[in-house]
């Protein structure tokens, strides 16, 4: 056998196996951050695809990737799609080629009606005008292909969020699509809801429709899966295929948590802990505006110089728990108690909790945190600024040397505390936001998400900073998506899945598979 | 880095704060020349400025209300509705001056409380809340001037607000000597305070202009204040009504700029979110900056039934328009949390400067309202591209 035919051969070989979608070494960088790296993803045709990873392991980039959200040439490597190299400058030109993305959160219109929205965007015209009758007629025969029992005439927003999940399938597939991605479709869905929806999905493979599944929850994952990749840090780490058996649990555990946790963590001296600081007993919250109860029955503790961490995947209700704690700025509805060293507290407002001693520095600071248009000085003082006035006026002398005290024992890198916070880089806003907190000189400090966004240097540095507080006796409680944090950071660590605590242990008994199970629980 | 670098990067730094001068400082010339120097003339500009105060008012009012990112419709008729309160109060039942002012004050506030109560409790748009309100005091306002028609004024004292002069000792004639003493006594007090700010800057490191920039800035800010007193002095003086301007806009700058409750108007335009997480109780801001609002707008209705010395049918039509019109000429970003009602004052000045030089001119009203149209438009056009260029 000479040369070519060898390589004919292998050719044949590959298109042996009909892969609908191949990316090919796909590297995707952000600035200080590559979110994906070299990643690999093949999807055969008519299979049902998950892709399961942590948080920030690079799923999402990946199908935005996909849908043309990052368009032809921000990104290396290449997608084909049939056969053929795909190069989208829009969302608009995957769905052209046969893709459709669904989010996590809908992009439908609540005051339309179920066929108004199915056509949005495409709307069947005659003459330049809507052929309203021709698209009822059409969004009957889809709703019924996606196993919808309602009338189209309804509006959206008399429909409960499973259903809802359902129009945006009806809604892709009046495209013509071939390739179905849904992006954890299943996180804001009760149990029924979700059932229904990994039957529709297993009904769609027989007629064909290829779909590709984002899921944290692993039972969902092997139960319906042909084949599981993994990503993990932005690279893909293996690809698991059901008929052979390989999709398990522990598969699936071991191969997302699986990286050691180096010493990125600076050594703190574990100490006795004091009396507890604050303590919450059967805490409930319902959110009025999705209609969910967010929190079930959760009870958790901080102890002076105690770090807890609660770890849990996104939606598992951690920043709700903090909001709730914190004075409850979203007015959700809520029952329990809450105990600030042994006596029960009632916040109205997040400037009662700040009085009593809480701080809570929020994940997103750019939107929550921090008021980006004025200076590092302003946004320091902001929650304590009348420890800085006398009779409402403002001391400025006294608010300067404060900000100058922040900024060097922080180290925060700025010209000077005048500089408008927008300005600056992700790490040193996140230490402003500290700033600011440590100022209200808070008994129980609340981190959520404390280092995301920031690079590997800042991040060693919050951690002293944990360090030192801690070892004034200050109480932490730091939410985190990131594992090897929690554990390398916390005393004890509480898991927290949908809306509950499904475990509670000694950082020193944690291991990665233990807290990934107790956040899959659903 | 030498003096013209320097300057430049001065100019380019502040190019917004700077360029509404500029602007007021091309429209001056312009009309100046065009009007053979008429527009420049005591008798003018001391006209210019009486005949803006109540809208000056409005304006500081209304650039707390858009930097908190709402809108507030209703402050023209309410002036009109409580200066008629105020000509009802002082003719039909012959309350004193001294006790009708607080009055009307105190009607305005309790106004725009219930204003703040609907937006900040009941999530009611505050552009709603405002179109309501306005309908409503034009309505109030026929019918207090229903049975009279207009309300003649006759209290001289009431008068003097909106027309009358402060006093002065006839020493040197051709020219108003207090107000003399007021403006020399205005550029000390300038220089000291700038000198001040300047030595603490220092003192925290912070940058500072070299000193003949400073000087030069020093300089030609006491000249301005000194070329306005003087043109002042040789007509009649400073008004009550330039007095009453200059308090309020000192007392709002101040509070703005060196209190809690400046900061925290500023936090919550700057970011509602994290202005009520970080402990600020959004809801009272809100009453607070509605009812400064319509307190201003009762202020504004004081001055101008005094300057017409009669309370109309129509008083206060297009008021809240004017207000919001010199708001954002004076530079305060629809967006939110940006402003200062010095800009908006001088926002102001430049709409009345418009106004006044086109009438010398002859304009006729038609063409005047569509060249305030195109003014609005290019300052808030030349607004948002220096922003974006940050």
């Amino acid at each position: 056998m000479d040369k070519q035919s060898q390589h004919l051969e292998t050719i044949q070989e590959e298109t042996t196996t009909d892969y609908i979608l191949e990316m090919k070494e796909i590297t995707k960088e952000f600035p200080g951050v590559k979110a994906l790296d070299n990643v690999n993803f093949k999807v055969k045709r008519g299979e049902i695809h998950c892709l399961v990873g942590e948080n920030g392991a690079g799923k999402s980039t990946l199908m935005k990737v996909l849908s043309g959200v990052w368009p032809s040439g921000s990104y290396t490597g290449d997608i084909v799609l049939n056969g053929e190299v795909q190069s989208y400058q829009g969302i608009q030109d995957s769905e052209k080629a046969g893709i459709a993305i669904i989010y996590q959160e809908l992009a439908l219109i609540p005051e339309l009606t179920v066929y108004e929205n199915i056509f949005l965007g495409h709307e069947i015209q005659k003459r330049g005008l809507i052929d309203w009758n021709e698209t009822i007629v059409k969004s009957k025969e889809l709703l019924e292909r996606v196993r919808l029992k309602v009338n189209p005439e309804t509006p959206i927003k008399e429909l409960g969020v499973g259903k809802q999940q359902l129009v945006e399938i009806a809604k892709a597939f009046s495209k013509n699509i071939d390739l179905l991605i849904l992006d954890e479709p299943t996180a804001a869905l009760n149990d029924d809801d979700s059932e229904n929806l990994m039957e529709l999905l297993k009904e769609l493979k027989t007629e064909g429709i290829t779909s590709i599944m984002i899921s944290h929850k692993l039972r969902e994952v092997i139960n319906i899966a042909d084949t599981v990749t993994v990503l993990r840090d932005g690279q893909t780490i293996c690809s698991l295929d059901a008929a052979k058996g390989e999709v398990t649990e522990q598969a699936l555990i071991k191969n997302m948590v699986g990286r050691a946790i180096n010493d990125i963590f600076p050594k703190r001296a574990r100490k006795d802990m004091g009396e507890v600081a604050l303590e919450i007993k059967n805490l409930n919250a319902h959110d009025h505006v999705s209609g969910r109860d967010i929190l079930k029955n959760i009870n958790l503790n901080v102890r002076k110089g105690e770090v807890v961490g609660v770890a849990g995947l996104i939606g598992a209700g951690r920043t709700e728990l903090a909001y709730s704690i914190f004075g409850n700025p979203r007015d959700y509805s809520i029952s329990g108690e809450i105990y600030m060293e042994g006596k029960p507290v009632n916040f109205n407002h997040s400037g009662d909790a700040i009085k009593a001693g809480l701080a809570y520095v929020t994940e997103d600071r750019k939107r929550e945190g921090l008021i980006l248009i004025q200076d590092v000085k302003n946004n320091i003082s902001l929650a304590n600024l009348k420890a800085l006035s006398n009779r409402g006026v403002v001391n400025e002398n006294k608010e300067i040397t404060v900000a100058t005290h922040y900024k060097d024992s922080l180290t925060i890198k700025t010209p000077s505390i005048q500089q408008i916070i927008g300005n600056l880089s992700g790490g040193n806003q996140q230490k402003v936001s500290v700033g600011k907190w440590l100022f209200t000189e808070p008994k129980v400090l609340i981190l959520d998400e404390p280092t995301r966004g920031i690079d590997v240097g800042a991040k060693f540095e919050i951690y002293t900073i944990i360090n030192k507080l801690i070892e004034q006796g200050m109480s932490i409680i730091m939410i985190s998506s990131e594992l090897p944090e929690v554990m390398g950071m916390s005393d004890r660590i509480y898991v927290m899945s949908e809306g509950q605590i499904t475990g509670e242990m000694d950082a020193a008994d944690a291991t990665q598979d233990k807290i990934m199970e107790m956040a899959t629980v659903s | 880095m030498n003096l013209m670098t320097e300057l430049k990067t001065i100019l380019k730094k502040n190019v917004r704060a700077y360029g509404m001068f500029i602007a007021l400082f091309i429209i001056m010339l312009t009309f100046s020349v065009l009007t053979n120097g008429v527009f420049m003339s005591p008798r003018n500009i001391s006209n210019l400025i009486n005949s803006m105060g109540y809208i000056a008012v409005l304006a500081v009012g209304m650039t707390l209300v858009i930097v908190i990112r709402h809108i507030d419709l209703s402050v023209g008729f309410l002036a009109g509705f409580l200066g008629a309160i105020a000509a009802i109060l002082l003719t039909q039942y012959n309350l004193p001056v001294w006790l009708v002012i607080p009055m009307v004050l105190i009607m305005g506030s309790l106004v725009g409380l219930f204003n703040g109560f609907l937006v900040a409790n009941l999530n009611i748009p505050a552009f709603v809340v405002g179109l309501a309100g306005m309908m409503v005091f034009r309505g109030a306002l026929l019918q207090a001037t229903n049975r009279t028609g207009t309300i003649i004024v006759p209290n001289a004292s009431f008068n003097a607000i909106g027309n009358g002069f402060i006093p002065d000792i006839n020493i040197l004639p051709g020219y108003h000597l207090i107000t003399l003493l007021v403006g020399a006594v205005s550029i000390v007090l300038f220089v000291v305070m700038e000198f001040r700010a300047r030595n603490t800057k220092i003192k925290y490191n912070f940058e500072i202009m070299s000193m003949p920039i400073f000087i030069a800035k020093l300089a030609f800010i006491s000249f301005l204040i000194a070329y306005v007193t003087r043109i002042l002095s040789m007509y009649n003086g400073l008004s009550w009504t330039v007095v009453i301007v200059l308090v309020t806009v000192a007392l709002y700058h101040f509070m703005t700029t060196k209190t809690v409750l400046g900061r925290y108007i500023y936090a919550v335009g700057g970011n509602p979110e994290a202005a009520a997480l970080s402990g600020i109780n959004v809801k009272k801001i809100t009453y607070f900056v509605f009812a400064s609002m319509s307190m201003l707008a009762a202020l504004s209705g004081i001055l101008y039934t005094s300057r017409l010395q009669s309370a109309t049918t129509t008083a206060g039509t297009l008021f809240e328009l004017d207000a919001i019109a010199a708001a954002y000429v004076g530079g305060v970003s629809a967006a939110g949390g940006v402003g200062k009602v010095t800009g908006s004052v001088i926002g102001a000045l430049v709409m009345a400067s418009l106004v006044s030089g086109m009438n010398l001119m002859g304009i006729g009203s038609s063409g005047q309202y569509m060249i305030r149209g195109a003014i609005l438009v290019i300052a808030v056009i030349f607004d948002v591209m220096t922003r974006n260029r940050k």
